[in-house]
């Protein structure tokens, strides 16, 4: 005869293994602690001494932080940040496409563009651009060879500093984003341009509908880093007083001598506008990454709180096992 | 004229140096199931993409439906045609790919409509109802809002020929279709390519599935190292095959 339990026989069983399920004690890194609590002393000493050195004035700080001058610095800027990114993105798109073109004529040109306008140090270019009157006084576009001339023009009273900053900004900023959306494309899978292409679809279709919107995966978080870099190097164009916030800022302490604090009002703007430049920068890295789980999905918030950093649960993904039928 | 829908005589095509289709001679007529057998590197994937000029014809007479894949004749001259109608030709031929080539950042009924909507000039709500139909007709009705990558292989595969399907095409070609699926998803994949086959599609298929090309193709050609080495009724060529190189190549995959 069978031997069977009863159920209180059962329950008791049951309590025994819980109860022999052993308790888990977490490693202790003393290290860590170590390192945090030296690291967090070392930072309040330097902010300790910052905040009772009189010579940081943050009396000057205040008085220029919200000043007409800066914010007028600041609107310039801005917009030179974005004409730049812009030119650079648009033209930098066409050299990339003109690199991978079968042509070899189209493609020499696009990596002798590159060449120069990378090869060359920006602030070298951006003087080059500021005094191009030294080179040709006047503008003309015409036919070459001929005394055909559609346009002419003074060259001071086209390439003022604002545009000749612009002109060296976003030619320079064209040489790298042609790497990076050339980087895209080429990380798009070819089978994708064929499946367009058997559909019917032509190439120049097939690259606005299918590889570009792909290749922005890869092309969004490095163009970030150089829209960050870009609101930055905007301050070098102060060497032909281009009327961004750092030419201001300079004419400033050229006149009360209060080199440190106006830097200080300079930095925190600077890190202000970075700090904005992220938010449409994830809402882009999501928005391109539809159709691929994982990276991009959660929010940085979500992130912080909860670390449920997993890839949207999506219903039946990478299962390959499930059957529908 | 002739009847065919694709007609081959003598093609050639070279990668560099290497000679990977020496002269094929095949026809295919309407309505029929034409599945290509042979091991891998014997040239049948080239030989079915250069059905739809993905890979270019160097010499020989290619025909589909008449007409000379990627050049026009004028006299004793082959003209290359030029990007619209290379892509115009190949409206007409669907192709299903071994890896499936599903477009990621489109959800299912998006990889439908696309191309009848950015090409076929197809309004957008008649692509959708249209998309809604083939999906239904592969049996995935019901996911017609996911993307790609919240699908099964097998899943993806039908996406991909309701996809080709969408534009209406005269010819089918399809890639080794089934190579990449878990052996449990191949089975769906097949009852698909059957029902295709039993409405009357003409198609071309590259596969290793055995059992498919006995019933449901009208023709088994068996190729091997660019040249076709025996074709015929199905029943005929793998049961009883007449060269030696089929019989060895059967032994290994049955």
């Amino acid at each position: 005869m069978p031997v069977t339990k009863t159920p209180a026989a059962l329950r008791s069983d049951e309590e025994r293994h819980v109860q022999e399920q052993p308790e888990i004690v977490p490693v202790r890194n003393h290290g860590r602690w170590l390192g945090a609590t030296a690291s967090v002393l070392a930072l309040a000493g330097l902010v300790g001494s910052l905040a009772k050195n009189d010579n940081l004035r943050w009396d000057v700080v205040g008085d220029h932080l919200f000043a007409d001058l800066v914010f007028d610095g600041l609107a310039t800027t801005l917009w030179l940040t974005a004409a730049a990114m812009l030119l650079g993105l648009g033209l930098g798109t066409l050299v990339a496409v003109m690199r991978l073109s079968p042509s070899p004529v189209l493609c020499g040109l696009a990596n002798l563009f590159v060449w120069v306008f990378r090869g060359t140090p920006l602030l070298v270019q951006i003087i080059f651009w500021g005094y191009a009157a030294a080179l040709y006084s006047q503008v003309k576009i015409g036919i070459p060879f001929t005394d055909v001339t559609f346009f002419q023009a003074d060259t001071n009273s086209l390439l003022t500093p604002a545009v000749a900053a612009l002109l060296a900004l976003g030619l320079n900023e064209a040489a790298y984003a042609s790497e990076i959306v050339r980087a895209g494309i080429q990380s798009v899978d070819p089978g994708q341009a064929e499946a367009a292409h058997s559909l019917g679809m032509r190439p120049a279709l097939t690259m606005r509908r299918i590889v570009l919107p792909q290749a922005m995966r890869v092309i969004i978080p490095p163009m970030g880093n150089e829209t960050i870099n870009m609101l930055k190097m905007t301050a070098l164009v102060s060497v032909i007083s281009a009327h961004d916030l750092m030419s201001n800022i300079q004419a400033v302490y050229a006149q009360n001598y209060q080199v440190i604090p106006m830097l200080v009002v300079a930095s925190l703007w600077y890190l202000a506008l970075v700090t904005l430049l992220g938010i449409p920068q994830a809402w882009l890295e999501r928005r391109y990454g539809r159709g691929t789980t994982g990276a991009g999905h959660t929010s940085p918030l979500r992130r912080l709180l909860g670390g449920a950093a997993g890839p949207r649960s999506a219903p039946g993904a990478k299962n390959d096992k499930e059957r529908s039928r | 004229m002739s009847t065919a829908m694709v007609r081959a005589e003598g093609v050639r095509k070279q990668f560099g140096g290497l000679e990977v289709l020496k002269g094929i001679d095949l026809s295919v007529e309407r309505g029929q199931v034409c599945c290509l057998l042979g091991p891998s590197g014997s040239g049948k994937s080239t030989f079915l993409r250069c059905i739809n000029h993905l890979e270019k014809v160097d010499g020989g007479r290619l025909t589909v439906d008449g007409d000379l894949v990627g050049y026009r004749q004028q006299g004793s001259r082959l003209y290359e045609l030029r990007e619209r109608e290379v892509a115009a030709r190949r409206r007409d031929i669907g192709m299903v790919f071994q890896r499936f080539n599903l477009f990621p950042h489109m959800t299912a009924v998006e990889n439908v409509t696309e191309a009848p909507v950015r090409v076929g000039g197809v309004s957008r709500s008649e692509a959708l109802e249209q998309a809604h139909a083939l999906l239904a007709r592969v049996g995935l009705g019901d996911r017609s809002g996911h993307y790609p990558a919240q699908l099964s292989g097998g899943q993806q595969q039908r996406v991909a020929i309701a996809r080709a399907l969408a534009m209406r095409p005269k010819l089918m070609l399809f890639d080794e279709p089934t190579s990449a699926l878990d052996p449990e998803l191949v089975g769906e994949v097949l009852d698909v390519m059957r029902q295709l086959a039993a409405d009357g599609m003409t198609m071309v298929v590259v596969t290793h599935e055995i059992g498919f090309a006995r019933e449901a193709g009208d023709t088994a050609v068996f190729m091997d190292e660019g040249v076709v080495v025996e074709a015929g009724d199905p029943r005929r060529v793998l049961a009883d095959p007449e060269q030696e190189r089929t019989r060895a190549f059967l032994s290994k995959v049955l």
